[in-house]
């Protein structure tokens, strides 16, 4: 009989309803683009890293595995050192770039790269004068551009001469001795990609490198340890925002569920007090309002749910290049839990002042 | 041993409004036979509907004795009172006070859940008493759709759905027009004479009160 209480009431405000649940989804979404935004750009880096075709990365000491910038080794190291080590077939070095925001532009030898990332152009080809550039099908398709067009980044217009498939390395590939210049890195590199014969070599072509007098502090890893470093735990600040972000939903969830149930109480003050005369205690009618606060919760949940997938889709079809977005799926249990807490939490104050009402005041309220 | 269903002695009621004490009661002595219908009358403010209060449990007397169907409500507690008001006591309101959002028979059910009831048949009893009432028809309509004299008929009926031992009316007629009120008050003298349910009623009408077997009359918080 509650539950149909419940139902009936819910029904009755359908519009309350409606904009409860959906606020509650809301936050929902938010929590879950927040984290799918995360997820979906490091999958999208992880993508891009393997997608580069090397066994091994070699960073400069002191660069963060997924730092967005800096160029501190000497790009001298790969003819005179690691292509000269056993088992590199091929050492490629890349300078990477800062061009606004998080994106950046990646500077390297054509030739070296091609071979060993296997690039497949969609359209035109490699770049072959000083300020041309080769951009992935995600920034032409975001910036509509085509071969021919022109970008403009660090001061400078760009031509485009080929657009590659998505998934090798960078979005934008330029000239390294131009983008060396134009940052005042001449000679020098971010890191150095080794491509060896045999991959079952990694392990030990690392421990040799590792060894090697002059190597010390150099960061190097397989791809697959390079990968795993792109994980929330690993950018700073990241998982600081996405608690952030819980904590400013579960306020909004709070209040959302406390203005709804408090006026919820105060329109149903002469039903509370019916229900007292028909024998309802506290606990009674505590319990009722939280089961309707439960039913907004896992209503909203589920829209938020689905305004995820909305979220989604649109990210991921308007601005492909510049954010990433997927579904977490493992996440739908913590967000429900968190709508549900916060909904909760929202009723309490409401559902304790209800349950403490005088019937006999509640009955002649008007 | 006395059959009195209800025993009240010397029962005070005094609220607290501010810093000022406002004695509601003061010193009421008042039996009732099982099986009576008694009719209480008396102007506004001369403490009838606090007395209703207090046997229904509704809030706790400030001093006196009070004891329905045996139990002492004297010294009960808030969750004491509420188990008495799920099977020993049904209310009628003046304003029906119906369940808006629930049917007719979800209000009736709902009485009935309280008390522990849920799942469990109507009695015969009941389905008797739904007749006598007249509005088997009705009870899937929710309350907007009803008549005055149907919801009150209704909340007669989710007040003796649980067998209370008494049947609290609070100007059961007040909002109801002549036809209607000879028909809710014919039907609570039928309940009392065909079922033997113990009512007190209260009135401002004279022509109402003529339905009880008996009639007292408060005012300033006494029985005359």
């Amino acid at each position: 009989m509650i539950n149909r209480l419940v139902i009936e009431n819910l029904k009755h405000r359908r519009l309350r309803t409606a904009l409860s649940a959906l606020s509650i989804g809301f936050q929902v979404t938010m929590i879950l683009a927040v984290v799918g935004l995360s997820r979906g750009m490091l999958q999208d880096s992880k993508n891009r890293a393997r997608g580069a075709g090397a066994d091994i990365f070699v960073k400069p000491p002191a660069a963060s595995a997924i730092s967005l910038g800096g160029a501190n080794m000497p790009e001298k190291m790969i003819s005179a050192f690691f292509s000269q080590q056993p088992h590199v077939v091929r050492a490629a070095g890349s300078l990477i770039q800062p061009i606004g925001g998080i994106s950046t532009v990646t500077g390297v030898e054509f030739d070296d790269f091609a071979v060993m990332s296997g690039i497949r152009f969609i359209d035109g080809g490699r770049f072959r004068d000083k300020f041309d550039v080769v951009i992935d099908e995600y920034y032409a398709e975001q910036n509509k551009k085509r071969v021919g067009d022109k970008v403009k980044f660090l001061n400078n217009d760009w031509r485009v001469t080929g657009i590659i498939e998505a998934g090798k390395l960078a979005r934008i590939i330029a000239p390294l001795a131009t983008l060396q210049e134009l940052t005042s890195n001449t000679g020098k590199i971010s890191q150095v990609l080794l491509k060896l014969d045999n991959p079952k070599a990694t392990a030990s072509v690392i421990t040799t490198l590792k060894a090697t007098p002059g190597l010390e502090g150099y960061s190097i890893y397989s791809v697959e340890e390079f990968v795993s470093m792109f994980s929330i735990d690993n950018v700073p600040g990241l998982k600081a925002f996405i608690y952030v972000i819980i904590g400013l939903s579960i306020i909004i969830g709070f209040l959302v569920v406390w203005l709804t149930m408090y006026t919820t109480v105060l329109e149903r003050t002469r039903e509370i007090g019916i229900l007292k005369a028909l024998g309802a205690s506290p606990f009674d009618i505590i319990n009722l309002l939280f089961r309707e606060t439960l039913i907004l919760a896992l209503v909203g949940w589920a829209a938020g749910i689905g305004l995820s997938y909305a979220a989604n889709a649109t990210i991921n079809g308007l601005v492909h290049a510049s954010l990433q977005s997927v579904i977490v799926y493992d996440w739908w249990p913590t967000v429900m839990a968190i709508a549900v807490f916060a909904s909760l939490l929202g009723a309490a104050w409401p559902g304790l002042r209800a349950a403490k009402q005088d019937a006999i005041e509640a009955l002649a309220y008007e | 041993m006395s059959d009195d269903i209800i025993r009240i002695s010397g029962l005070k009621k005094i609220y607290r409004v501010g810093d000022v004490d406002v004695p509601a009661l003061r010193g009421v002595d008042l039996n009732v036979a099982r099986g009576e219908f008694l009719a209480v009358v008396g102007p506004s403010g001369s403490g009838k509907s606090t007395l209703f209060h207090i046997l229904g449990g509704l809030t706790p007397p400030s001093a006196g004795l009070i004891v329905i169907d045996g139990e002492d409500m004297t010294s009960m507690t808030d969750t004491q009172r509420t188990r008495l008001r799920r099977g020993k006591v049904g209310f009628v309101f003046q304003k029906y006070n119906l369940l808006p959002t629930l049917t007719a028979m979800d209000n009736i059910l709902m009485a009935r859940h309280f008390s522990g009831g849920d799942g469990l048949p109507l009695s015969d009893q009941f389905n008797e008493l739904l007749r006598l009432l007249g509005i088997q028809h009705r009870l899937h309509h929710k309350p907007r759709a009803l008549s005055g004299g149907e919801q009150q008929r209704v909340a007669i009926a989710r007040a003796l759905v649980n067998h209370p031992a008494i049947l609290l009316a609070d100007e059961p007629t007040g909002n109801l027009d002549t036809e209607n009120s000879d028909r809710v008050l014919s039907v609570l003298r039928d309940l009392n004479e065909k079922l033997g349910q113990t009512i007190l009623m209260i009135t401002h009408n004279p022509e109402a009160a003529a339905y009880g077997h008996r009639t007292v009359t408060m005012r300033d918080g006494r029985l005359k």
